[in-house]
């Protein structure tokens, strides 16, 4: 039996326990405290109590004005694009396409020999890439005298310009999202694919069994692990968008020139931190809400795959 | 070291009855045209979607060689006739502009300080959780783990306003300044720290035991037996972290006001890459965009053709243990 270590393990935890101290320990609790104060000044601490409006500023039911009833509805608004309902959108529409779509080719790559390990190299290249560097390639080509629009030939479609609609900018998101969104997918699929025991197949085989059959009543039950990884993770980074956007439509200028129009809860949070040293509570009650929100998706899931999941 | 055959890397075994797999098929005769047609199709999609997948990067590399106005034809191709004048042309206005060697710099100095302090910080940790016998090793354990749900949003704000508060963020913040508030928050990452204790609980007790009738300390067992066994894994993540370093956005972003120090990702956004017009108007040029998204990922690119492996297996193990 080995003697218990207890100060010299201590002593090798030393230096993370001091720096995830310093930046994530006392951070999350600051932050969390900070989301319930009123009148915080973030250059020298003061405040004027505990409270919950920074919440309710934040998701529009308190008035940022009393008297002019002026609401903050760059959150949350039922009437127009804001942060809450574009994350929204780009999470329910991003990771099931993407998620069928690497599934799709990492079983179509399953199938084949020849050229497998150079096809699986090319769809993983995009995980490498900077998001910001490539993000600036798609604004060029969907640029109004881009390349896309001369392939398609719909010349002078403005897809993200100054003045293009939010649809249309939309769009072209979810398309760069999904793009980025891929390798990653694609790989955990295709490892968990060789993990899988070859005598499921060979019996397949023996009965004849079609190939879609195979896909739909093997593969992806034996794959379902992987699946739900891929899905809670994939929920999770959609949830947090932000630097597509930066990549694709620059800092400090959006579509209609109106910023709310393509903010993303992260957006929101960053806007609100860069506002000043009196906007910070917002950014802080911002971020609680984010992980309420990714904490609430993350169990449901958890929840609904527990029937479904074959380990 | 490199050339070593990697515990990471699972060779497939294919155990192949030759006899039986032709029994199979002579019964199968009138199946073997549909399954060449099926082959087909499947390549034809694989192929489609690959030329789908890297049409960004080819297209990039292409429209930095075009003179502009061909850029804004929408063409493909550059124009083949004084293409060389085209591309130096290209590249040497947005060298000008966009200084890249002080951001490649800046770049790798933040990279290579994290990813090496990073890496002590994870084998001291990962050590500690995986040999060493302590009070409360499995609840700490958890609380490292469960930090890994919690968006770092909820931590960046903070960490911001520290760091602001103690002067380190500022336009006139130093060198020194400027890279310890990009490279202290992520020294320790507790995902790294995960994927090596997992790999040091796989080296046998035995020699431990045999290390420790040797008379050797845990100090010396640690980085002359775990380190070099844990060798693939130590690259694994020496690689993940630059990666990392190099495509970060955010947080640099956020801490250096100062734009000597910042880093590529941050510089190719931020960089006006613009002609001024002989009546006084700034043009924003797309062909010198692309120049500066080639000069910033190209190298991750080469970096990537050489560690494939390292970098393909690293990245895929967080999945496989579902």
């Amino acid at each position: 039996m080995e003697k218990n270590n207890n100060w010299k393990a201590w002593l090798y935890l030393a230096p993370a326990l001091i720096l995830m101290g310093i930046f994530t320990f006392f951070p999350l609790i600051n932050t969390f405290i900070v989301s319930f104060l009123k009148d915080y000044n973030s250059a020298t601490g003061a405040n004027s109590g505990f409270t919950f409006e920074n919440y309710g500023r934040v998701l529009g039911i308190t008035p940022v004005d009393a008297e002019l009833g002026i609401y903050d509805n760059n959150f949350l608004s039922f009437t127009g694009p804001s942060a809450l309902t574009n994350t929204l959108l780009i999470t329910f529409v991003t990771v099931p396409i993407s998620v069928i779509i690497a599934l799709a080719i990492s079983i179509l790559l399953n199938n084949i020999k020849v050229c497998r390990k150079f096809l699986q190299t090319v769809f993983f290249m995009p995980y490498v890439t900077n998001i910001i560097a490539v993000g600036m390639v798609f604004s060029v080509m969907f640029s109004s005298t881009g390349i896309i629009n001369r392939i398609f030939g719909i010349d002078g479609t403005n897809w993200i310009g100054v003045g293009a609609s939010w649809g249309k900018s939309m769009f072209v998101l979810c398309i760069y999202v999904i793009w980025n969104a891929l390798p990653y997918k694609i790989l955990i699929f295709s490892s968990g694919l060789q993990g899988i025991d070859k005598q499921y197949y060979e019996a397949a085989k023996i009965d004849s069994t079609p190939r879609f059959k195979v896909a739909t009543k093997i593969t992806i039950p034996l794959l379902s692990p992987q699946i739900l990884y891929i899905t809670i993770t994939s929920f999770i980074s959609a949830f947090k968008e932000y630097n597509a956007i930066i990549g694709l439509f620059n800092r400090n200028y959006t579509t209609s020139g109106n910023v709310p129009d393509l903010y993303t809860v992260v957006y929101y949070i960053y806007d609100m931190l860069n506002s000043g040293t009196s906007m910070v509570q917002f950014a802080c009650a911002g971020a609680v809400v984010l992980f309420v929100i990714i904490m609430l998706f993350t169990l449901i899931q958890m929840q609904i795959s527990k029937r479904k999941v074959v380990y | 070291m490199l050339a070593r055959k990697t515990p990471l890397i699972t060779t497939k075994l294919n155990l192949i009855v030759p006899g039986k797999a032709k029994d199979v098929r002579t019964t199968q005769q009138k199946d073997n045209t549909l399954h060449i047609l099926s082959l087909i199709l499947i390549y034809a999609i694989l192929i489609f979607a690959a030329i789908i997948v890297i049409f960004p990067f080819v297209y990039m590399i292409l429209a930095s060689f075009m003179k502009e106005s061909v850029l804004t034809t929408g063409a493909f191709l550059p124009e083949t006739n004084n293409l060389w004048e085209d591309i130096t042309y290209n590249y040497t206005s947005t060298l000008e502009r966009f200084s890249y060697l002080k951001y490649i710099g800046n770049t790798l100095v933040v990279g290579i300080t994290t990813t090496l302090l990073c890496i002590i910080v994870t084998i001291l940790s990962a050590f500690a959780f995986a040999r060493l016998k302590f009070r409360g090793r499995d609840f700490l354990f958890t609380i490292f783990l469960g930090t890994m749900m919690i968006p770092g949003e909820m931590m960046v704000i903070t960490n911001y306003l520290t760091l602001t508060n103690l002067g380190l963020i500022s336009p006139n913040q130093n060198a020194i300044e400027a890279y310890s508030s990009m490279v202290l928050p992520f020294i320790a990452s507790v995902f790294y720290i995960y994927l090596l204790r997992q790999n040091f609980m796989q080296i046998p007790n035995e020699l431990y035991l045999a290390a420790k009738v040797d008379g050797k300390s845990d100090w010396s067992y640690l980085w002359k037996v775990m380190v070099p066994l844990a060798a693939p894994t130590l690259i694994t993540v020496c690689i993940l972290s630059l990666i990392g370093s190099w495509n970060a956005y955010v947080w640099p972003r956020q801490v250096t006001l100062n734009t000597n120090f910042w880093v590529i990702s941050v510089a190719v956004r931020g960089e006006a890459l613009t002609r001024l017009d002989p009546t006084g108007i700034r043009i924003p040029m797309s062909s010198w965009q692309m120049c500066a998204s080639v000069l910033t990922v190209v190298p991750l690119l080469i970096l990537f053709i050489i560690f494939r492996k390292y970098i393909m297996s690293g990245t895929g193990r967080a999945g496989i243990k579902g």
